[in-house]
């Protein structure tokens, strides 16, 4: 709570700072957009009130993106092509069917990792290895192999969200399954548990926090694959696809709002994940 | 002017010394009302149970602590200025060194940060490694050295830049027990060869009855001085010295003073 | 010590080659299309071919990643640094960084083309928005994280603030820099590549791929990703190899 006063003034800063940027950045071609016209007599004023106004302007004003926000999610039918709310849903359908098929496989593999110990020294490198390869440079060649195969519409993309949030879900359940103290460990070892005994009364809660953590990270992941997916095939839709029309028709204002709405799904994502992790370690009396 | 050069003749002066520690609990009065004048060249130990204030004491000489009310004066000027001033080495609990450099470029740390230039810092840090005997290990890190030789080049760095106080706070409390009666003697070897002024913050009865020239008893709940013993033995003494019936008898009026001090306690 | 390395980087070795082999293998008994997945063997052909322009993508988009690789990572130490001595900025810039860090910043590629053009520059520009905040919050971190007693130490020295951020807590804080610069391998070359399906000249790693895609040349989209397979891991051995010099007293190197 004490961040509120610091967060607001950094706000509040940051969008005084965004007029001036817009004014500043959209004057020139303001002032080309005048001479055009064969405006001569504008004040500074004049000058500023239009830069903030612009159809096309290099940088769209904060009331400019609200303005165009409100009008393609409010103002516009939900089931038309031009809203906002039917591609952010689309997106977030990719995105959850991804993420739940990566959080799937990737806690299966933590899981298998923690107990078959050859697996881990054969596997692991080629999992880190792989992160290293912009996974997300296969996109397009995902989509057109699976278009091969008539897989076409949500899958491509959900499968490469899947494969984007796979990675950090399997980091962090390994640690987080691999947290509890050693002597926990060989607690349960003089009550003779079996691994299975193991895993759910001992690993699984003390790997609680780390699987919060890594799933807040992996739904980000899971959001980002399926945006660029739809950038390389944006016939389907989704806001990927809005961001891409917006930058091959100059539509500025546009490209901000798509942008916007992708950042506000992410941002609810992680922070719906982070409160059910919060009130699920609160009541298991984890410190939060 | 007698009275001014009265305080100069000690180089520390507690007068109504007290803090009050403002915690989630409520206010702690760690220190309350402590008097202490310690002259030149002594050697004290500070020994009492936890919260007894010992170590805020130490601290507030040092300046780390703030005193809510009361004066100390440290070589005639306040904790503040002595600090500026480099008057004292502080030795910690644990040797906090630092990991990224050597034995010899830690004890040259404060050297660095004092300006000294480089040749005089090398001659200093040598001198320091052959006081407390780790000449040869200037080259290592503190993770190549035990427990007991990173606590004693912290002791070394603690006195690089000749300071005329040490201040230290249970510096062998994490040592077992031989390597801790070994240090015992080095550090008295030390003390003797250099004449430094020492307060001595221990948990430890026969270390502060061997060390010192006097040890102050305090107790908690408020903390306050319980005792001050004076301690009078041969300034060449060994550690055979702990057998003697002279040693147990002020042993004895050290353990009788914390049991008294304890007896506040729950 | 030879021996040990060795030994571990046998599993994963023998791991991978057993896979090459039975992708070749599957490739040529099943008869797998190529415009599928082609067998390891073609897209090695594809490589050997293909050097030229191979050589001229990696260049071209390499200029965009390693200068906004340098100056995001730069940027983020230096404004770790500047905000290190207010609380008050730190508790209303960090929170942010880290929300920022869970956002598509991907998305503003467009927006970084209409602002510095089709040539790397924009690229450039997007990989510094996309390294800036993990270094920020990470550098930040670390700063605040050596320890009291050390920082006490500093204090009877009479240390001033630059010495003790020079001598104590920049060297405390390089554990989690090279955190930040490890992680930032990672997304500066997804920026530089990705950044380039937005629009870019008729060079370039990205460009190569949804272009390679769009004619179903398999095979180089596949020569193209091994190629930035390799970069990548080069780049993020490259820093763990800085890491182990500049850290190497830290605790987590001793721990073996």
């Amino acid at each position: 709570m004490k961040s509120v006063l610091p967060l607001s003034t950094v706000l509040a800063a940051l969008f005084v700072l965004w007029y001036g940027f817009a004014v500043w950045m959209n004057s020139p071609l303001q002032r080309d957009l005048f001479a055009n016209a064969g405006n001569t007599a504008y004040s500074s004023s004049d000058l500023a009130v239009a830069a903030l106004n612009m159809e096309r302007p290099k940088l769209p004003a904060p009331h400019q993106v609200a303005g165009e926000l409100y009008h393609l999610i409010i103002a516009t039918a939900p089931d038309s092509k031009r809203s906002l709310v039917y591609h952010a849903s689309i997106t977030l359908q990719e995105t959850l069917i991804g993420f739940f098929f990566g959080s799937l496989f990737g806690i299966g593999l933590a899981v298998a990792i923690v107990f078959v110990r050859p697996l881990e020294r054969s596997l692991m490198p080629w999992i880190v290895a792989s992160q290293t390869v912009p996974i997300i440079a296969l996109a397009p060649m995902i989509v057109v192999i699976l278009n091969q195969f008539d897989i076409g519409g949500m899958t491509p993309k959900a499968v490469i969200a899947a494969y984007l949030s796979f990675f950090p879900i399997t980091v962090g359940m390994v640690k987080g399954l691999r947290s509890p103290d050693p002597l926990q460990l060989d607690l349960m070892r003089t009550y003779s548990a079996t691994s299975s005994q193991m895993l759910f009364k001992l690993r699984t809660p003390s790997s609680l926090p780390f699987f919060f953590a890594s799933m807040k990270i992996g739904a980000a992941a899971a959001l980002v694959g399926a945006v660029i997916a739809e950038v390389t095939k944006s016939e389907d839709g989704g806001l990927g696809a809005r961001l891409l029309a917006g930058s091959y028709y100059g539509q500025t204002v546009q490209i901000w709002a798509a942008l916007f709405t992708a950042a506000a799904l992410s941002g609810a994502l992680v922070g719906a994940i982070g409160l059910v992790g919060r009130l699920t370690l609160r009541k298991m009396a984890f410190p939060t | 002017m007698p009275e001014a050069a009265k305080s100069d003749d000690f180089v520390i002066d507690v007068t109504d010394l007290s803090l009050t520690f403002e915690t989630s609990d409520g206010p702690v009065k760690a220190l309350s009302g402590v008097d202490l004048k310690i002259a030149r060249g002594e050697f004290v130990s500070f020994i009492g149970p936890s919260g007894c204030g010992k170590t805020t004491l130490l601290r507030t000489v040092a300046d780390l602590e703030q005193p809510s009310s009361g004066s100390i004066k440290v070589n005639g000027m306040t904790p503040s200025e002595a600090r500026l001033n480099r008057a004292y080495g502080y030795v910690f609990q644990a040797p906090a060194l630092y990991p990224w450099r050597t034995v010899a470029s830690n004890i040259a740390l404060p050297l660095e940060i004092m300006g000294v230039p480089k040749a005089e810092r090398a001659t200093r840090v040598a001198r320091g490694l052959d006081l407390v005997n780790l000449s040869g290990f200037g080259n290592k890190y503190p993770w190549q050295l035990s427990g007991g030789m990173q606590q004693r080049a912290s002791i070394a760095r603690a006195l690089s830049f000749d300071p005329d106080l040490l201040l230290m706070d249970e510096p062998f409390g994490a040592l077992d027990e031989i390597v801790r009666d070994m240090l015992n003697e080095q550090l008295l070897r030390l003390w003797e060869k250099t004449g430094k002024t020492a307060l001595f913050v221990t948990h430890s009865i026969p270390e502060a009855v061997f060390l010192s020239t006097r040890i102050v008893v305090m107790s908690p709940r408020p903390g306050r001085i319980h005792d001050v013993i004076e301690c009078k033995f041969p300034r060449d003494r060994t550690l055979d010295i702990r057998e003697t019936p002279a040693f147990l008898e002020v042993a004895n009026r050290v353990r009788h003073g914390l049991r008294e001090g304890h007896s506040y306690d729950v | 010590m030879n021996a040990n390395r060795l030994a571990d980087l046998g599993p994963p070795l023998l791991f991978g080659i057993v896979v090459l082999a039975l992708w070749e293998a599957i490739s040529r008994i099943a008869g797998v299309p190529a415009i599928i997945l082609p067998a390891p063997s073609a897209i090695g052909l594809r490589i050997v071919t293909s050097v030229p322009t191979l050589a001229a993508d990696f260049v071209q988009t390499m200029r965009g990643m390693v200068s906004g690789y340098l100056i995001g990572n730069a940027a983020g130490l230096i404004v770790a640094i500047l905000i290190d001595r207010s609380p008050f900025l730190q508790r209303g810039l960090l929170p942010l960084g880290n929300l920022v860090s869970a956002l598509p910043i991907i998305g503003v590629a467009p927006i970084m083309v209409m602002w510095f053009g089709f040539d790397w520059q924009s690229k450039a520009a997007v990989v510094v928005i996309m390294t800036f905040f993990p270094m920020l919050v990470n550098a930040a971190v670390g700063l605040s994280g050596a320890g009291a007693m050390e920082r006490d130490l500093m204090k009877t020295y009479g240390a001033s603030y630059e010495q003790t951020l020079s001598k104590l807590r920049l060297p405390a804080a390089l554990p989690f820099v090279f955190n930040a610069l490890k992680i930032n391998t990672t997304l500066a070359m997804i920026g530089a590549i990705v950044a380039e399906f937005f629009g870019t000249p008729i060079v370039g790693m990205g460009f190569r791929i949804s272009t390679e895609v769009g004619h179903l040349s398999i095979d180089m989209v596949w020569a193209t990703i091994a190629v930035a397979a390799v970069t990548g891991s080069a780049f993020y051995a490259l820093i763990a190899l800085i890491e182990r010099r500049a850290t190497f007293w830290h605790a987590s190197y001793r721990a073996r």
